[in-house]
């Protein structure tokens, strides 16, 4: 049972906090999303957990064992990132060589078929891709090296709706074919959220959310009627959010309702995940409409 | 089979409801072989876990079984379970609020039943 920790890493650039105490257990085998809002940091705890950059505080763990300059645990890990390590003048077919090399192993067969899927042309040069065809030919890297944690950071930035579609449908064919632990971290909340079994969100370099999307979802609650009897059915509930219509109300909140009885005019439903990330990470203007 | 997902109610259980209706419906003939998990999970996009848990949820009902190595297949008998399910539920289900809906308009018992008659002889 591998298992990836990160305990109490912080990051700070001179006096800017951008990761603040965030603690962290990845499971074998469960696709995570990361998902925070532009700046909130999950590039740069992305990059502390494979090692790219030093954490100003804390550490990652692999099966119990410090990751820093140790490349058996490194190994065990992929990071599809924005930042290009290549060099601009290899070809892919190279990469994939070199690639090969260092981790040990690559899935021929699945690449074979993505390359064609996506018809990509091999003997291209990697500085020569357009940024929808560099994600695409990062995204074959890490689904055919064999590691344990498949690290994907903006996986479909620059992919047409049409890729998009395809690489999801990869993702979960070679997540079927060989069960390992993926993390996405995304923009695109609701073309993920079937896909991912837990999520995180990471806002202002602060962990507010860690759980499965299920019992995440189950504690959604849109409560719409006339705007007194929806404030009176709410009032004491975690209300994270609303809507306005005239005298129509619509009050989101996130947390266990209470046994008090709902008026026939009331009605009561879920809401999804976006709308809840909006919410969470939106607190300062959303009290501010509050007020008015 | 036709999936067409909202967001208001838990994924898992659409999945046991969307292969239920293909029974209901005969889309999904007594004795014959549905999708695995896998290939609902590529097509629709859906965690395999989260397909799996709703499978497990038809299994429960004793609407499908699996047998191994094969699949997942539809179970006899499948399809006359669900329709003595949802007759327990018609009750819960249509009636009582029809006749909220029928009081909001102030449309007696007696022109419902009437309205009831209609649809019966079209």
């Amino acid at each position: 049972m591998s298992m990836l920790e990160v305990s109490h890493v912080s990051k700070s650039y001179g006096s800017k906090s951008v990761i603040a105490d965030v603690n962290l257990a990845f499971e074998e085998n469960k696709i995570y999303g990361l998902l925070g809002r532009n700046g909130a940091g999950k590039s740069t705890l992305l990059n502390i957990i494979t090692d790219r950059i030093f954490p100003s505080s804390g550490e990652v763990k692999i099966d119990s064992e410090n990751v820093a300059d140790n490349d058996s645990k490194l190994g065990l890990m992929y990071l599809m990132s924005e930042v290009d390590l290549y060099p601009n003048g290899a070809k892919l077919s190279q990469i994939v060589k070199d690639s090969e090399l260092i981790y040990g192993g690559f899935n021929h067969k699945l690449a074979d078929k993505m390359i064609a899927e996506f018809k990509i042309d091999m003997g291209q040069k990697f500085g020569k891709l357009s940024t929808g065809y560099n994600s695409i030919f990062k995204l074959i890297l890490a689904l055919c090296l064999p590691v344990k944690f498949v690290i994907l950071d903006e996986p479909v930035l620059g992919l047409d709706a049409n890729h998009r579609e395809l690489f999801y449908t990869e993702l979960l064919d070679s997540y079927a074919d060989n069960p390992r632990t993926f993390i996405l971290s995304t923009h695109l909340i609701e073309e993920v959220a079937n896909i991912i079994s837990d999520v995180i969100i990471l806002d202002q370099g602060r962990i507010i959310l860690n759980q499965p999307v299920e019992d995440v979802l189950a504690k959604t609650h849109s409560v719409v009627g006339q705007k007194n009897e929806v404030e009176e059915y709410t009032k004491g509930l975690n209300v994270v959010g609303h809507d306005d219509m005239g005298n129509i109300r619509a009050n989101y909140v996130y947390g266990d309702l209470d046994d008090r009885r709902l008026p026939d005019t009331v009605q009561l439903s879920n809401f999804d995940l976006q709308k809840l990330f909006v919410f969470l990470t939106n607190q300062y203007e959303g009290s501010k409409r509050h007020e008015n | 089979m036709q999936f067409e997902f909202n967001s208001s109610e838990p994924i898992y259980r659409q999945v046991a409801e969307q292969i239920e209706d293909a029974i209901a419906s005969g889309g999904f003939e007594e004795g014959a072989q549905i999708p695995s998990t896998t290939e609902i999970s590529k097509e629709f996009h859906i965690n395999p876990a989260t397909v799996l848990k709703g499978m497990n949820i038809a299994v429960s009902k004793q609407l499908i079984e699996k047998r191994r190595g094969l699949g997942m297949f539809v179970k006899q008998g499948a399809r006359q379970r669900i329709v003595e399910a949802k007759r327990d539920g018609f009750f819960d289900a249509f009636i009582v609020n029809l006749v909220r809906e029928a009081r909001n308009l102030n449309i007696s018992e007696e022109e419902l039943l009437d309205l009831v008659k209609r649809g019966y002889s079209q």
